[in-house]
């Protein structure tokens, strides 16, 4: 249908009240394919080495609620095969530029997500409320991104276990009471169980199910 | 993807007011993805000045399966891949627009992107629907009606005698 009948059709443009846009998408990364690579080995170091720190700088939207790391790791991580699930007041810009972005799944129910991202000043929800895997595929459990408020200037935990060769620190600010009592069933149930990577600011911190804690 | 779900749904005439804005949101983008490289270059041009805008998704080729239908009715089947070349910008207010095109052309990709969000401010949209859409959609329809009458010329009109066999 050439010509006319567009203009004709589009009226509802002419006179678009502005508040019907959305709230302002931010880009992605600037290099799509280097920067979600070295994010992801970013990642991939930190799972090796848990309780080790590393850092996350590439350039990329943060959308306001987000921090660098816990965006870049989404970007990274986050795509049409792995459901999401962000907290219920997570702001509608950060939602939208995961659904743009990444083009992932949200999910309100936790444990259908393979992600559970966790942005600073919510509440987490439980460890055994996240997707365990199942006996035969252990790799189907839930990886939670929690940002805490610091890695380093909190109660110090002893870290044991594969990727550490004898002990390490980590004191983390931030965590919810009670988390390392619910890591202990967490390291219970290997096979089964969740990953957890802290973020905080462009730092982040892994603890695989693997690795045992005490106080 | 950009979409924004409103969730209208229980208002019918806000649900129906979104519906027409998409569909002539789908014939622009469909008459800017169409046109030929060189015509879109000379349009934009004529616009002038446009305001800055942002990448969003800078222009990015991949690869779409065409499907396809024997007959209309058949069951479906994987024709083949083509190429795509995809783009999204962000204006001022919070526009978004998004540019499809087949091949590799990044420049019209981001181009359409530009003019897709424009043809969503109320101050461009005239503007650009007349020196633009307009435009480009009349020299597709000409191109097709040219190609149509080339076509006739060698159709054959075929009949089958009566053969009187009772």
């Amino acid at each position: 249908m050439p010509g006319q009948p567009i203009a004709a059709q589009a009226a509802g443009y002419d006179n678009a009240p502005a508040g019907r846009q959305a709230p302002m998408l931010l880009p992605g990364f600037d290099d799509a394919v280097q920067s979600a690579q070295r994010t992801f080995r970013a990642a991939l170091d930190a799972m090796s080495h848990p309780g080790t720190i590393g850092e996350v700088a590439e350039p990329c939207g943060v959308p306001p609620g987000l921090s660098p790391a816990l965006s870049a790791l989404l970007l990274a991580l986050a795509d049409s095969d792995t459901p999401v699930w962000l907290p219920p007041q997570t702001p509608e810009g950060v939602r939208a530029f995961l659904r743009f972005h990444c083009g992932c799944p949200l999910v309100a129910e936790v444990g259908q997500a393979t992600f559970v991202a966790v942005p600073a000043g919510h509440a987490v929800p439980d460890l055994a409320a996240c997707a365990q895997g199942d006996p035969a595929y252990p790799d189907r459990s839930a990886t939670l991104l929690l940002e805490v408020a610091s890695l380093c200037d909190g109660p110090a935990v002893t870290l044991r276990g594969p990727g550490i060769e004898r002990q390490a620190t980590l004191a983390v600010q931030g965590l919810p009471a009670g988390f390392w009592t619910q890591w202990q069933a967490n390291h219970a149930r290997f096979p089964l169980g969740v990953d957890v990577l802290l973020t905080s600011a462009s730092r982040l911190c892994a603890l695989p199910r693997t690795t045992q804690a005490e106080a | 993807m950009d979409r924004t779900d409103t969730g209208s749904g229980t208002q019918p005439a806000a649900a129906a007011r979104e519906q027409a804005g998409q569909a002539a949101r789908a014939a622009w983008l469909r008459v800017l993805a169409l046109a030929d490289p060189e015509a879109l270059e000379q349009a934009v041009g004529r616009l002038g000045a446009l305001p800055a805008y942002r990448l969003l998704r800078k222009p990015e080729s991949g690869m779409a399966m065409v499907r396809g239908r024997a007959g209309g009715t058949g069951a479906q089947f994987n024709l083949g891949e083509v190429s795509v070349t995809r783009c999204a910008v962000t204006l001022e207010p919070g526009v978004v627009g998004v540019g499809y095109v087949q091949g590799r052309t990044h420049r019209q990709a981001e181009q359409i992107a530009v003019l897709d969000a424009l043809l969503q401010l109320p101050g461009w949209h005239a503007r650009v629907q007349a020196e633009v859409v307009a435009p480009l959609a009349m020299e597709r329809a000409a191109r097709g009606e040219h190609e149509a009458a080339v076509a006739a010329q060698t159709k054959v009109e075929f009949f089958t005698m009566v053969r009187g066999e009772d």
